[in-house]
């Protein structure tokens, strides 16, 4: 299924098809790192994902 | 049939592979990230029921991951890993005394507490030696250090980063070994899957997020009994164990508790995400 968003950050709109949330995409027009959040009505919404931390990996 | 749930606060390939293998097992495995979470510490019967009979924690953050299974273990939900491996695993120093407790092959390590100690040690151990956070991972500020000039220059700038932890200084041996290290896959104390890690031809690291390539590779019986000596003085659980080619057989040199399998999977055909969730539903069962 297709969905526009927009980008909290550039306000550009993007296009996304079977997301899973999480799913972190980059905005193609000003390039930050998003992640998808699904709502409590189960709608989407895209906010600005969380910046590598010292304590990232496996 | 269980009830499973995987802990998240980024969806990684390996998390969706998760999924997705529950799902073809028909394993109810409900999907939570946890920077949605808060937690009653003080009342452990509550929000039992949101994470199910067993917890696989997949935090890309340890040690969010690390306070997450204390609590729901507080709570008696069981969790993948177990705070006791994540605590040992997520420490570098840790996991080095466990594996030399046990007299498992590993490069021989120094700590030391202040840089002028770091200094003597580097060149107890002789160059070029290498240096590590006790924490951290995908190689994030491991140093080959190849002279006293370069010694003095990490240990500077490891001096005026703002966080204690980086002040515990890591030494170790640079073990002379072909472009590559051994990745194990270890579930339940067994091996899943073997691979080699090459390093790029940009950096010396032989880590997959810099870039390393993964290649199956064949364990010879000596090394299949380091490597589950490894998994059980640890503790079992799921574990990526990396170990070095040296001239006197392999050295044991990291234990990740949250490994991130999509090289190993790829390179080897093998299903570790299916693995993982047959682990968690035995685990479940007991």
């Amino acid at each position: 299924m297709k969905i526009k968003l927009r980008c909290p950050e550039c306000d550009c709109e993007i296009e996304l098809e079977d997301v899973l949330e999480g799913e972190i995409i980059s905005c193609e027009d000003c390039g930050v790192d998003l992640e998808v959040k699904k709502k409590a009505d189960g709608t989407y919404e895209l906010v600005v994902a969380e910046s590598e931390g010292e304590d990232w990996g496996e | 049939m269980p009830i499973l749930s995987l802990l998240y606060d980024r969806i990684r390939v390996e998390e969706k592979l998760i999924i997705n293998a529950a799902e073809k097992k028909g394993v109810e495995l409900k999907p939570i990230d946890v920077k949605d979470l808060h937690l009653v510490i003080t009342d452990p019967s509550k929000d039992r029921e949101i994470f199910g009979d067993v917890a696989i924690e997949r935090c890309i953050s340890y040690f969010r991951g690390l306070h997450l299974a204390a609590i729901l273990e507080g709570k008696n939900i069981k969790v993948i890993n177990p705070y006791s491996i994540l605590s040992i695993c997520g420490n570098k120093m840790l996991t080095s005394i466990i594996l030399a407790k046990h007299g498992i092959p590993t490069p021989k390590t120094i700590i030391a507490f202040t840089k002028e100690e770091a200094l003597k040690a580097i060149e107890e151990i002789g160059f070029p030696a290498v240096i590590k956070p006790i924490f951290g991972s995908w190689g994030r500020l491991v140093a080959q250090v190849k002279d006293k000039d370069v010694a003095q220059v990490i240990l500077e700038h490891r001096e005026e980063i703002n966080n204690p932890l980086y002040q515990i200084y890591y030494i170790q041996e640079m073990i002379e070994r072909p472009p590559r290290d051994i990745r194990c896959i270890v579930i339940d104390n067994e091996i899943i899957a073997s691979i080699y890690r090459y390093s790029s031809p940009d950096d010396w690291r032989t880590n997959i997020a810099r870039g390393g390539r993964a290649e199956p590779c064949n364990l010879t019986e000596d090394m299949k009994e380091i490597i589950l000596k490894t998994a059980e003085v640890i503790g079992g659980g799921v574990l990526g164990i990396d170990a070095m080619e040296s001239k006197n057989g392999i050295v044991v040199h990291e234990v990740n508790p949250t490994v991130e399998f999509k090289g190993a999977m790829s390179a080897t055909g093998i299903d570790i995400a299916g693995k993982i969730i047959d682990y968690a539903v035995k685990i479940a069962k007991k």
